[in-house]
């Protein structure tokens, strides 16, 4: 039932207009399968699936087809089909660079194949121990889908006592987890109660933004009078969904600066990833789609799709009615943090909520961006109560040290910032380069010190070989001195062979 | 077939607010203060406010043209009719033409464009504006109109003693209440004897009004988010801090803190002046700190220095200090203990 | 007039003794010059500043013997954080020392290795592990680019290669500035 907790606030943050009707006014639609699939290796923090396939393979949908390698997760073949190359292609990466990709050629019948492989079923899960739910979480492939993709197992590791089902979608377009909870609001509870077991936590919230009431009715027909989740409606501010400031509202605590949820014992998912964990354990199936909101006035027909992992947003855009005329950018994502691309080739990958095509009007003016004024308004929105002023200055000083004590780790680049400046600074880009440039700074003194560290060893090395040769030398000399008629030839073949005998073996390096 | 965009950074929307919006705002909550000293002083602070701004923007077309810099965006971003209207309020309003032409150009190219331009000033323009006409040309602005009625210059006065130098130094000629004030405090008056004396009396009374219309506009640049809330209550702590106990203490000498509240420019700085968000504190506890310390020192140089009236000074010395004020107030970051 | 002489030169020398006793009670123990100049290098003991290595780089700087232009590695960054270091004048890299590559690593190709450890000898940082008449093979973790292997190999089987690139190490740029300012300036409280 609806819990009235008493809410906190968080600093900064702002109303922004909403634009959900577009994505939400319909019910959602299975986005047919594209001729072709891209699945992109790269994953969480660039670490890479290893492939399993080869070019030429034939898969069945379900079919794992590359491995997780460290942060990177499980890759299933989400259609049956053959594997047409792996090679770099565009992904959905801010730096627009292309990335190692799976190309899959989808069978024409591939919509009615029922050979797909999955898991099998745990439908008594309640009875099921915590390692085989992980287990059948990471074989899933399953990873956040609130955006941040990092891999769901790993998460839900640690014992915790508060767990939060996210559904506090901010973004002012996207829709993907309205409706996700709207229609499949028992996947998300179940989701959530197997995740309470796993990590034994004492109170689930599931958080929703209280103009949703469409999902707010959805959940609690759902839950139908249980009271072991609370549904919590939260206002609607951005970004009230980050994970922080979430936390912040429902518990009054912070989640401490450079550090995670987990050392306030919070856990934070995504409802979408709540109903991945549902379908991963009850029905076996391993992530082969998620719902996607594509909306914006440079699409005909705007909605929510459920889309196959994998469908290039071409595909994607003309099931949705096509680009109108004057679609000017796509946005991965919603108009506040999202990712402009490049190409529309770019597949759909776990962590895509929404392709929002923007017309001209929807944008910025590019008028020359003034110098800062100094109005104190970033700081004034600011949900991570940082000094994004000073930050700039910093940053455009490369003073990395004042940018490091200046907290710019902490910036979650929400991009209020950047929306209320009046000189037009492109504050996000600012900070985006800061963090690489700290990032690799940090990563540049690291493998100094080991060269260092490494170069006195060396030296200390060639220091000791030498003594020890200096005082074999004055050794043999001793030897030499103490009996003088002996014959130097076999003296010296003796000293050989009895330094062969003591070393054991030939002499390493220098 | 792929198609192809134009990239661009986020957030994808259009801007909130600009430049021009805010300092646009600015004037429009000057209004109601310019048409009460209007009313009071005559139309001669129009003359005064044009002046001004023509010679602003002069300075900065000049300055700016000299720096390479383009001009239509940073011409168009009335940074300097803003300084312009604040400096103009501060002269009397029938001051020589070159009285404005001089403060400009010390505004415009000192203050402003030699520390880098817009964003970059340390100073308030405005207020080193004045500041140097003040000091140079004590004469000059010394001389305000009585407040009596029928008082105020014809027009073709009013224009000969601005482009004419016929200044009026006759006995329609008054200073200012503060001015009085000094001055007869000084004579070792008592403040009862004072204002029941007749230069005072409508002038207080005129005072508290031009006040409250100064107020009405920066309460709406409040609500509008363009200022923040900080330092006008800082300037307010600061003034009663430090007239509260002098009043206290002898109140046949010293002036109350509602006095020093709603003569001079105190309302005027408060919201506008040391509201200038370049030269000001970033920080919330700066600004605090900041517009308290306006306070004090401008009832401070009131009563002890030599100028009636201590807004520039105290603004100006807060901005040398507003650095070091947002050094040591830092605020919390989310997630740190400090 | 005595007086005022006396009073005055009695004050100097009572201001003059505080100073004194000032300048000994609160003197800071910095870390050794040399130390910190040592921590801004790169270390990568690549001898191209004419010095065996970055300490003795180091040390001749803080006695005075070299300037601070000299490290390619370092690139500008590294003359620019020097010159903040010590005060002085930043300048441009002095090109007879070398030029500032992008990072790269060493690469054996294993085809043509004879395994003579010439190159493993030649290593600052013991970059390269092998055996006379084994494999050699670098480490790319730990090589720092340096280029000492290349010259010594007999049969030139070292090669010098970008270091990773791709997402993983991928530089944010700075957003074009506006061309409305160039004006930098290094410390803002």
């Amino acid at each position: 039932m609806s819990s009235s907790i008493a809410l906190h606030g968080f600093h900064g943050g702002l109303r922004l207009p909403g634009h959900k009707i577009a994505a939400s006014a319909a019910s959602s639609r299975a986005c047919p399968l594209p001729p072709t699939l891209i699945l992109p290796l790269g994953q969480y923090g660039g670490s890479l699936a290893q492939v399993l396939v080869a070019p030429g393979d034939r898969v069945r949908r379900g079919q794992l087809v590359a491995r997780a390698d460290g942060l990177a997760a499980n890759v299933h073949a989400p259609a049956a089909g053959s594997i047409v190359a792996i090679e770099p292609r565009p992904v959905p990466h801010i730096c627009g660079l292309p990335a190692s990709c799976i190309v899959l050629a989808v069978d024409t019948d591939a919509d009615t194949d029922d050979r797909a492989i999955c898991f099998p079923p745990m439908v008594e899960w309640q009875q099921a121990d915590a390692q085989s739910l992980l287990e059948r979480i990471a074989d899933a492939g399953i990873v956040g889908l609130g955006g941040a993709a990092f891999p769901t197992a790993t998460k839900l590791g640690y014992p915790i006592e508060l767990l939060v089902i996210n559904g506090a979608e901010c973004e002012p377009w996207i829709a993907c987890d309205q409706m996700l909870l709207r229609e499949r609001a028992q996947e998300v509870c179940t989701g959530a109660r197997i995740m309470r077991q796993i990590v034994g936590a004492t109170r689930v919230v599931l958080a929703i933004e209280d103009r949703m009431q469409d999902a707010a009715e959805a959940v609690r027909a759902a839950l139908d009078s249980s009271t072991d989740i609370e549904l919590v409606e939260v206002p609607t501010i951005f970004p009230q969904g980050g994970e922080r400031q979430l936390i912040r509202v429902l518990t009054g605590k912070e989640v401490p600066s450079g550090g995670y949820p987990v050392d306030i014992g919070v856990l934070c998912h995504n409802v979408g990833t709540a109903a991945a964990v549902y379908r991963a354990i009850v029905r076996g199936e391993p992530l082969l789609e998620r719902y996607v909101s594509v909306t914006g006035h440079g699409v005909l027909a705007a909605g929510t799709w459920r889309v196959t992992i994998g469908t290039p947003v071409e595909w994607l855009i003309a099931q949705a009615g096509g680009y109108s005329g004057d679609a000017a950018r796509v946005v991965l994502g919603g108009s506040m943090t999202g990712t402009a691309i490049a190409t529309d080739a770019v597949p759909i990958v776990k962590a895509s909520n929404c392709v929002l095509v923007l017309t001209t009007d929807q944008l910025r003016d590019p008028a020359p961006e003034l110098p800062c004024i100094r109005c104190g308004e970033c700081a004034r929105v600011c949900p991570a109560q940082l000094l994004p002023q000073q930050l700039h200055w910093f940053i455009r000083a490369a003073d990395w040290d004042a940018v490091e004590s200046h907290a710019l780790i902490d910036c979650i680049e929400c991009g209020l910032c950047a929306q209320v400046c009046p000189s037009h600074i492109p504050l996000v880009d600012w900070y985006r380069h800061g963090k690489t440039e700290l990032h690799l700074r940090a990563d540049a003194q690291q493998r100094a010190d080991a060269a260092r560290k490494r170069f006195e060893a060396r030296t200390l090395r060639l220091a000791q070989a030498q003594a020890e040769r200096t005082e074999r030398l004055a050794a043999r000399q001793a030897v030499d001195e103490e009996s003088p008629a002996s014959d130097p030839i076999a003296a010296a073949v003796q000293r050989a062979a009895a330094r062969k005998r003591s070393e054991g073996g030939p002499e390493h390096g220098a | 077939m792929a198609r192809e965009f134009r990239l661009g950074g986020a957030p994808h929307l259009p801007a909130a607010t600009s430049v021009q919006t805010v300092m646009l705002k600015v004037l429009l909550a000057l209004l109601p203060g310019i048409a009460v000293s209007v009313i009071w002083f005559g139309v001669g602070l129009l003359l005064q406010i044009a002046l001004a701004c023509v010679f602003a923007l002069l300075a900065e077309a000049a300055m700016l043209q000299l720096r390479g810099r383009p001009l239509r965006p940073f011409l168009s971003d009335l940074s300097a009719p803003v300084a312009a209207v604040l400096f103009a309020l501060c002269l009397p309003p029938w001051a020589p033409w070159w009285i404005a032409a001089i403060g400009m150009l010390s505004a415009i190219v000192l203050a402003k464009h030699l520390y880098g331009g817009l964003g970059y000033n340390v100073f308030n323009p405005a207020m080193v504006g004045y500041v140097v006409v003040l000091i140079a040309f004590t004469r000059e602005l010394s001389a305000w109109p009585a407040l009596a009625a029928g008082s105020a210059l014809a027009p073709g006065e009013m224009l000969h003693a601005v482009f004419g130098g016929g200044q009026p130094w006759d006995a329609m000629a008054q200073a200012t209440p503060l001015d009085t004030l000094r001055e007869q405090l000084g004579q070792g008056r008592t403040l009862a004897e004072i204002r029941s004396g007749p230069a005072f009396a409508s002038a207080a009374v005129r005072g508290e009004w031009l006040a409250l219309a100064w107020l009405l506009g920066g309460l709406w640049l409040l609500q509008q988010r363009v200022i923040h809330w900080q330092v006008p209550v800082g300037v307010a702590v600061g003034v009663i801090a430090v007239a509260a106990p002098l009043w206290l203490y002898d109140s046949g000498r010293h002036a109350s803190p509602l006095f020093h509240l709603t003569s001079g420019a105190t309302v005027l700085a408060a919201f506008f002046i040391a509201t200038e968000p370049v030269s000001g504190a970033a920080t919330p506890r700066g600004r605090l700190l900041f517009g308290a310390g306006v306070g004090a020192l401008c009832v401070l140089i009131r009563r002890y220095g030599a100028y009636p009236d201590g807004i520039a000074f105290a603004v100006l010395l807060m901005n040398a200090v507003a650095p070091l004020l947002d050094r040591w107030l830092h605020p919390r970051v989310f997630g740190r203990s400090k | 007039m005595i007086e005022a002489v006396l009073a005055l030169s009695g004050l100097g020398v009572l201001l003059g003794a505080l100073l004194g006793w000032a300048a000994v009670r609160f003197r800071r123990e910095d870390a050794p010059l040399v130390d910190a100049i040592d921590r801004i290098l790169p270390q990568t003991q690549c001898a191209q500043c004419g010095f065996p290595g970055c300490r003795p780089y180091a040390e001749a700087i803080a006695r005075g013997a070299a300037d601070i232009n000299q490290c390619p590695p370092g690139g500008e960054a590294g003359i620019q954080a020097l010159a903040a270091l010590l005060g002085r004048e930043a300048k441009p890299l002095d090109a007879t020392h070398g030029s500032e590559q992008p990072a790269r690593v060493a690469w054996i190709d294993e085809e043509v290795c004879i395994g003579c450890t010439k190159c493993i000898q030649a290593c600052p940082v013991d970059a390269i592990i092998g055996a006379p008449k084994l494999m050699h093979t670098v480490l790319i973790d730990a090589c720092t680019g340096c280029d000492l292997c290349v010259a010594p190999c007999p049969v030139d089987c070292i090669y010098m290669l970008p270091a990773s690139s791709g997402i993983a190490v991928w530089r944010a740029p700075r957003p074009a500035a506006a061309r409305l300012q160039n004006i930098t300036f290094l410390r803002v409280p």
